[in-house]
């Protein structure tokens, strides 16, 4: 088959790839980009791994045709980080250990990044939804709950708006 | 596909891909067709919400799809298109078994068209689950209304994961309409959704629980429609 020629915005660069009609963004973002942060938990749209925002909007990559990012614009973890500084919510990640085998950070960390953008108020039971589609198997969620509370504060605190980067 | 627009008439056309977060941001949409809103946003999680549309919701034929009833009960009307021209069908004619639709090879689904709604109306979905979040519905009950001076004039009543395919229950909608939904007017519209069920016995719900339960979320969405047709929200 013919393979799709798909000019996007990957994190604020020009990108420009190859996909075969039925590939996935995942495959996509995954092979010919190289970006490999992103991780495949399910492939069905259940565990939020691959969590990634198409025009400011949070979505499965593996729910997504890669053909669909023509003119669009992705933002995927690898875009969360300036250079070396991370983003307060990595920090806070790394600092309270909201993480332990790192599957589902990427995409725990994108999703997280969406709802604060959206509500840099969240309540507990805020961010517990919010998140209810994002599996991890190994923190019990607590921790992960705790540091986006506390990462709000503490952007709340510095007045770090939405235009973070 | 992917567009969300408003006719003249009033009514609303939702392309079969329009993802539940879109129909969430739209100015007016869930100030029309609250149930039908609630019921589409029910589906999945956030993320699966930036993908997740009524028409995928529809085509995949589940007994128990949460838009479904709510889709059923607003009287909307699908337009499919094939190899050989458009059709368009009530949406409760879609669903032909489990996984299953009357789509045929070829045919994908365009749109939805719900119709103009009349002042006094008002539409709700519930859903039983066990969970409180990421779950499939036990029953799904889907209610439109429309009151009049207390009366009600319109009703239509879907109904989700009682049956091989989601049901239109004429039955209850008839019982309530020409009511002021008094308590015995919702008590028989109970009675019809129990005599409608055919469901399966499983693990997640019994059919004694999911035949009773299908009563109770009748009741439970009709005072909330009603609440809305009276302008209450």
């Amino acid at each position: 088959m013919t393979k799709l020629h798909v000019s996007t915005t990957i994190n604020g660069e020009p990108a420009e790839f190859l996909c075969e009609p039925g590939d996935t963004m995942l495959d996509a973002l995954r092979g010919p980009l190289g970006l490999t942060g992103s991780k495949e938990g399910c492939a069905s749209g259940d565990c939020g791994a691959c969590s990634i925002t198409l025009d400011d909007r949070l979505v499965c990559s593996c729910l997504m045709l890669a053909a669909e990012a023509e003119g669009c614009e992705i933002r995927t973890i690898e875009g969360m980080a300036s250079g070396d500084r991370l983003h307060p919510l990595q920090q806070k990640f790394l600092e309270m250990a909201a993480l332990q085998c790192g599957i589902c950070t990427s995409g725990m960390l994108v999703a997280s990044e969406a709802l604060l953008q959206k509500n840099p108020r969240p309540s507990e039971e805020e961010v517990r939804f919010w998140l209810a589609g994002n599996l991890c198997r190994c923190t019990g969620y607590d921790k992960i709950v705790r540091a986006v509370l506390e990462t709000a504060a503490e952007m709340r605190e510095q007045g770090i708006r939405e235009s973070w980067q | 596909m992917t567009a969300i627009e408003e006719t003249a008439e009033g009514g609303f056309r939702v392309g079969a891909a329009v993802p539940g977060a879109a129909l969430a941001e739209h100015a007016r949409f869930g100030k029309v067709w609250p149930g039908v809103l609630e019921a589409v946003n029910l589906i999945g999680s956030t993320q699966i919400q930036g993908r997740a549309s009524a028409g995928g919701n529809l085509c995949n034929g589940s007994p128990a799809g949460d838009s479904v009833p709510a889709m059923i009960a607003a009287g909307a009307i699908v337009t499919v298109q094939g190899p050989n021209g458009r059709r368009q069908m009530p949406v409760e004619e879609v669903p032909a078994g489990p996984g299953r639709t009357s789509l045929k090879p070829g045919e994908i689904l365009v749109s939805f068209a719900l119709p103009p709604r009349p002042p006094g109306s008002g539409d709700a979905y519930l859903r039983m689950i066990p969970r409180t979040e990421m779950d499939i519905a036990v029953v799904g009950c889907g209610v439109s209304l429309t009151l009049k001076d207390g009366v009600c004039t319109a009703a239509r009543v879907g109904l989700g994961a009682v049956a091989p395919t989601v049901l239109k229950v004429e039955a209850a909608a008839k019982a309530l309409t020409g009511t002021r939904l008094e308590a015995a007017a919702i008590e028989a519209a109970a009675d019809a959704c129990r005599a409608a069920c055919r469901p399966i016995d499983d693990k997640r719900g019994t059919i004694a629980y999911r035949t009773k339960i299908a009563g109770v979320l009748l009741k439970r969405t009709t005072a909330i429609a009603a609440q809305r047709a009276a302008g209450g929200n």
